[in-house]
């Protein structure tokens, strides 16, 4: 009786996450692996072909763009890093008391608007017409308007201010734990800051830098609005080339098929991540 | 003992829930799913007064309706607005319309001639799915500084206005660029090779003329903020665009291109699983009166197919229609015809590569 009532606490308290693992990502995942293998033959009738992966792989723009994203989007999660680092420094060891939460705090306010209002915001900073573009005139040093939007450069830029929230936050929280007297007895045995930095800070942070790259990773990978609005015609993005071919030309074997080789490659990747940063999934999550 | 209890509640609740969802709906309801513009608070809230159903609207644009209405097999709306080029194609894939019962609609007020050609545009099987709603235009935006260069749609690949000009990657650019080529997309409609061949040139010159472009857009309102601040001097865009920022600034102007202006018909459409089809033959004929329509037109820019309603337009809007199109211009224009099946993945390919190209 009593095992019983414990069993069906369980599953009460499972049930909301089953449903929502269940219908609101396996089910519709299946869904889409099933039609990325339909082939429309004419108006009215269907196949099951490999038609679809085949295009992928022979129309070289799929593969190239897919290279493009998956390489600039490790660049950004690496700048991100770069540019993260610091702060999750500062906020976990240097700061004190209230600054510290005000400093997270200032870290997590952007994040109230949503990616749009974001993405418009920088648009704004660096357009023709832009905020830059005019202090630069207005100082002498440019003789007339800098486009800088519409370039490689300004969706990284804005992937990467995307992206920092999410590597600051697990920073901060494994060096949070670290030993201060770790850092002290490395100085005292004669190591310099890079040594210091290298043999004790790196290693013992390495689980949040992983776990870091890999969120910040897949929501570049995955990130739609920055590339597009500030990509300008050079931006093939993937996840671009999968909304257009849902919405803009109705094939949806196409876009299934392009979706779950996003979804396949994105996972090999970070697996390759783990595999060679000697982390496992396991360790960086817990 | 104490399980079955809890199964019994869980019973109770869920009836409950279906009771709640299950009662009758207050108020009589039109779901509308259109383009910006075309429904005017001013002729809601008139039509709400008139009729007392209450109007929901969605404002999207043709591929967006067609994969809403595609993905619910023709539910969730109970009136659409595609264009008429758009309909037969989507009807025979996917069967998300209903045929037009034109016994319901006050055909007296709609212009005879665009009546017919919308009735053969979206016929299929000996009905008729669409209704003429609202035409415009896509031709050129361009700075009087650069309208003796800009004539043409190839024209925006002049050095002239490198870095200054913008179009958008989408079907109407192929077949703006294969007229102004000397191309006749639309006669080769039923010639999968002969197309091919037209669309293999046109992406030629996309990709060449790509260092000329600033940026694809992709929204109305994000073209007309590059154009007002000069970002952009010439453009490829529909005519209501330009209108618009001609009463801003008479510096900018819709052209006609001398290959002529690429027409589109958008029409009204009953979507199959449609919920209240009264209320959408009822606003149909109501937007359709003059005045009403004239209305439409104030605020999208875009005239319609109601007979008479030039009068109520406003004078500065009629104007720069009549700057914009002189006789030649309008017999000039080329109205698009139903897309044949298979051409949007030949033309989505083109695109693709242009977008993909360095």
């Amino acid at each position: 009786m009593k095992s019983s009532a414990s069993r069906l606490s369980l599953w009460l308290l499972l049930t909301p996450f089953l449903l929502w693992i269940v219908l609101l990502v396996l089910v519709p995942h299946i869904q889409m692996l099933r039609v990325s293998f339909q082939v429309r033959e004419s108006w009215d009738t269907l196949a099951w072909g490999l038609e679809q992966y085949q295009n992928f792989f022979t129309e070289s723009y799929y593969w190239r763009t897919f290279v493009r994203t998956g390489v600039m989007s490790l660049f950004t999660t690496f700048l991100t890093l770069l540019v993260a680092f610091p702060i999750a420094w500062y906020i976990a060891k240097m700061a004190r008391g209230r600054s510290k939460g005000v400093l997270f705090l200032a870290c997590l306010i952007p994040f109230w608007a949503s990616e749009l209002v974001r993405t418009y915001g920088w648009m704004i900073l660096l357009r023709e017409s832009g905020l830059f573009s005019s202090w630069l005139q207005a100082l002498g040093w440019a003789d007339g308007p800098v486009e800088m939007l519409y370039n490689d450069v300004a969706v990284i830029i804005g992937l990467v201010y995307n992206g920092l929230l999410f590597m600051v936050v697990p920073l901060v929280t494994t060096l949070d734990g670290m030993d201060e007297n770790l850092v002290e007895a490395g100085y005292d045995l004669g190591g310099g800051h890079a040594t210091v930095l290298r043999e004790v800070v790196v290693p013992w942070a390495m689980p949040g830098i992983v776990s870091g790259c890999i969120v910040v990773f897949m929501l570049t990978l995955g990130s739609y609005l920055t590339p597009v609005l500030m990509g300008g015609k050079d931006s093939a993005w993937f996840t671009e080339q999968i909304f257009t071919q849902f919405i803009t030309r109705f094939n949806w074997e196409q876009g299934a098929a392009l979706g779950v080789l996003l979804l396949v490659l994105s996972s090999v990747m970070v697996w390759l991540g783990l595999k060679l940063s000697g982390q496992s999934l396991r360790k960086v999550m817990g | 003992m104490n399980a079955n209890k809890t199964r019994n509640s869980a019973l109770l609740c869920t009836s409950l829930l279906a009771a709640t969802a299950a009662s009758p709906l207050l108020a009589e309801e039109l779901r509308l799913i259109t383009w910006g513009g075309y429904a005017p608070d001013e002729v809601v809230a008139q039509f709400e007064e008139e009729t007392g159903i209450d109007v929901k609207i969605t404002l999207s644009n043709n591929e967006d309706m067609i994969s809403k209405l595609r993905a619910t097999g023709g539910a969730g709306f109970d009136l659409a607005q595609p264009s008429q080029d758009r309909i037969v194609g989507v009807q025979r894939q996917f069967n998300v319309y209903k045929p037009i019962d034109y016994s319901r609609i006050n055909t007296d007020q709609l212009q005879p001639s665009m009546v017919k050609a919308t009735q053969e545009a979206t016929g299929l099987n000996g009905k008729s799915y669409g209704v003429p709603a609202v035409w415009g235009t896509s031709g050129l935006i361009v700075h009087s500084s650069v309208a003796d260069t800009v004539k043409d749609y190839t024209d925006l690949c002049d050095p002239a206005v490198a870095g200054k000009v913008s179009y958008r990657l989408k079907r109407p650019t192929l077949m703006g660029f294969a007229f102004a080529m000397g191309l006749d997309p639309f006669a080769a409609y039923n010639d999968r090779d002969e197309y091919a061949s037209i669309m293999a040139k046109v992406e030629d010159k996309l990709i060449d003329c790509k260092a000329n472009v600033k940026t694809y857009w992709t929204g109305g309102d994000q073209l007309l903020s590059l154009l007002r601040t000069e970002e952009v001097i010439a453009a490829m865009a529909w005519d209501a665009g330009g209108w618009k920022l001609n009463a801003e600034n008479p510096e900018i102007q819709f052209v006609a291109p001398e290959s002529g202006a690429l027409g589109w018909i958008d029409t009204f459409a009953i979507p199959r699983r449609s919920e209240n089809e009264d209320a959408a033959y009822k606003w149909i004929n109501f937007v359709m009166q003059p005045e009403i329509a004239a209305k439409i037109t104030n605020a999208s820019g875009n005239f319609t197919a109601s007979k008479g309603a030039d009068e109520f337009v406003k004078a500065d809007l009629r104007d720069a229609y009549r700057a914009s199109f002189d006789e030649q211009a309008i017999t000039n224009i080329k109205w698009y015809p139903p897309v044949p099946p298979g051409l949007e993945a030949t033309e989505g390919q083109v695109l693709d590569r242009v977008q993909a190209a360095n």
